[in-house]
């Protein structure tokens, strides 16, 4: 049964494929946050309106994907319990060592943001409530009460300022997941300079486009009507970083291939074979070539707002689902083409297995749980639904 | 060399047959038990700069090395995960090129194309580079694969995380992931033997000499003998990872 799994001539040793789809999900996790945070702080930072109303929801999306980006990671360690030594001994020169650091770092900025950007509703909620609600927001109100004009002032421009940080830190968070795959010059698909651009930019990409299904389904769920201007400006955004990542991701394909190094050979096996559908199907055709058709033409419609909620919501499912395949043939296809540049692998997921689809599968559900806990905690929702 | 297949293998059979006698004494020797890897108190890490030559002229596929050093590490002979092993590349007469290494070569290899069809092969010993810019060293995001002063790459067992980035970062597949202990391992050059003044346990079963290994530091060692007057070349040059295993005889054919 292994043989028929491998074609040419694999090292021994590359018979077991070390990375599974675990290592796919994290940086689709990252890729998420990252691209929520950078929608949010397209309001924060950049002062667009019409972004306003999903600014705060945005970030208690980050957050909630934030806080599991490290589960798949603890559960593929050999050994889990040493994983914290990333923290305590860092091995500088390793792309991988500044984790923990820059996991943290970031983890306090989207803390902070949100704190500061719901503090007037978590301070009003302290004083107006009782019981175990008095002493929940109270704590979260860290029992200072002050909401004055010239308090929440003060937040604003602190939030700001904290935004204008949290951009180039989720860029750097996930232009560093990227940095891990692009600087491993033993693997010719993933050592490219370009690597941690490419991450990024699909991670706008699918950051705004789980944005834009959330808004979406908590506003049906909610029986609210949508904001038609938030939804068309969050997928113009969608649009234009679909390009940039199109672009980017294509003259990745096209200088290997007009370069023709030694690696060519297997490198035109892996996308004509072993990831042709997942890449050009699913990566490109599915997930940028149909949004970016079906978005231009909402910009075209005229009115029938229904027909075109539909059209970015459809896109914005592929988006999710063509980034997930562009994380896919990184790390997957990365792992199945040998090393020896004469023969490749195939990954083969099981489901039942710590390491398998269904612990994935749980894995992604869980955000979702977090993000209904925060948000009844912390609703977000009188941004979303004004009192008409 | 002009040695046709047929012939190839013949000379390959004779030395296994003959060599087949002292496999008995080889396998008393390597099954001693674990050894520690720690070196003995009196070894001078900093005395020693070690080095290993491989020439694959002389290789005749008999797999020998890749059962010792299995046998010497207590390499799990059910997984396929090796320190070492031997791959066999046949050039056939339509220039397509067929590489293979059955389990490592442990068995030995069979002969599923008809010599007639091949036009020349020959065997390359694989084994951990023991590289001078390591880049497993490099990304372990813990320090726990680290190159000694003697120039050997280790992995700390007790330190190591099982994050698997080193068996990605080694452009030579020569890492595995060992189940039992749950992280990354590798070759060591048979640190506990070499700190004691014996040889690595590949090169002790090699029965044709085509490994050989010693003391950079020594101007009279068995690899500056051959350094010094062959032409030699490492693997994968190109990636800069400055490898400590020479090669002799190495054709464009091997990566």
């Amino acid at each position: 049964m292994m043989e028929s799994l491998i074609w040419g001539y694999i090292y021994p040793n590359e018979a077991e494929i070390q990375w599974s789809i675990l290592i796919v999900l994290y940086p689709y996790i990252t890729g998420l946050v990252a691209g929520a945070f950078i929608a949010s702080s397209l309001y924060h930072v950049f002062g667009k309106k019409e972004i306003k109303p999903v600014a705060r929801f945005a970030l208690l999306t980050a957050l909630s994907f934030l806080l599991v980006a490290t589960m798949p990671l603890l559960t593929h360690l050999g050994h889990p319990e040493r994983g914290i030594e990333i923290m305590f001994t860092p091995h500088v020169t390793s792309a991988m060592s500044g984790f923990g650091y820059i996991y943290s770092f970031y983890l306090i900025v989207v803390g902070l943001e949100i704190w500061l950007s719901f503090r007037e509703d978590i301070v009003k909620k302290a004083l107006n409530s009782r019981g175990w609600k008095e002493v929940l927001y109270s704590a979260l109100a860290l029992f200072s009460y002050d909401i004055s004009e010239k308090a929440l002032h003060e937040d604003e421009k602190l939030a700001k300022r904290l935004a204008i940080i949290g951009i180039p830190s989720a860029a750097f968070l996930h232009g560093y997941v990227g940095f891990i795959f692009g600087g491993i010059k033993a693997n010719p698909w993933w050592s490219t300079p370009l690597m941690p651009i490419i991450f990024l930019m699909s991670a706008i990409v699918s950051g705004i486009a789980l944005l834009i299904l959330l808004y979406i389904a908590s506003m049906k769920i909610r029986k609210h009507a949508i904001d038609h201007k938030c939804l068309h400006s969050l997928a113009h955004y969608l649009w234009i970083f679909l390009i940039l990542d199109f672009t980017l991701e294509i003259l990745e394909i096209i200088s290997m291939k007009y370069e023709s190094l030694e690696r060519i050979d297997i490198i035109n096996r892996l996308l004509s074979d072993k990831i042709a559908t997942t890449f050009y199907g699913v990566q490109i055709g599915l997930g940028i070539f149909i949004p970016f058709i079906l978005i231009l033409l909402v910009g075209i419609i005229k009115n029938r707002e229904t027909l075109k909620m539909i059209m970015i919501a459809i896109s914005s499912i592929f988006v999710v689902i063509g980034v997930f395949a562009m994380r896919w043939n990184v790390v997957i296809g990365g792992q199945e083409i040998s090393k020896s540049l004469s023969g490749t692998n195939t990954y083969v997921p099981v489901f039942f297995n710590l390491e398998g689809v269904l612990p994935a599968i749980i894995i992604l559900l869980i955000p979702f749980i977090i993000l209904s806990v925060l948000t009844y905690i912390l609703p977000p929702w009188k941004d979303m639904e004004p009192e008409e | 060399m002009n040695v046709s297949r047929r012939e190839f293998t013949k000379i390959g059979c004779r030395i296994i047959i003959g060599a087949a006698a002292g496999s008995a004494v080889i396998e008393s020797i390597v099954a001693k038990g674990t050894a520690s890897q720690d070196p003995p108190g009196d070894y001078d890490w900093n005395a020693h700069y070690w080095g290993y030559v491989i020439d694959t002229r002389k290789c005749i596929g008999c797999g020998r090395c890749a059962k010792a050093c299995k046998l010497e590490n207590n390499v799990p002979f059910d997984e396929p995960v090796y320190r070492t092993w031997v791959e066999r590349y046949r050039v056939l007469k339509g220039e397509d090129v067929k590489i293979d290494s059955p389990n490592g070569s442990i068995d030995g290899f069979d002969d599923d194309i008809p010599a007639e069809e091949v036009k020349k092969a020959f065997y390359v010993p694989k084994i951990c580079n023991h590289c001078d810019t390591p880049p497993c060293v490099q990304v372990c995001p813990v320090g726990a694969t680290y190159e000694t002063k003697d120039g050997v790459v280790l992995v700390d067992y007790d330190y190591c995380i099982g994050c698997r980035y080193c068996i990605q970062g080694c452009p030579y597949g020569a890492r595995y992931f060992n189940t039992e202990r749950k992280t990354a391992d590798k070759c060591t050059w048979c640190y506990h033997r070499i700190t004691r003044g014996l040889l690595p346990a590949c090169v002790q079963a090699c029965p044709v000499g085509a490994r050989v290994f010693g003391d950079l530091k020594d101007p009279e060692s068995a690899v500056n003998k051959i350094l010094d007057k062959e032409r030699i070349n490492v693997l994968k040059p190109d990636l800069g990872t400055k490898p400590k295993v020479y090669y002799v005889g190495l054709d464009r054919e091997v990566k």
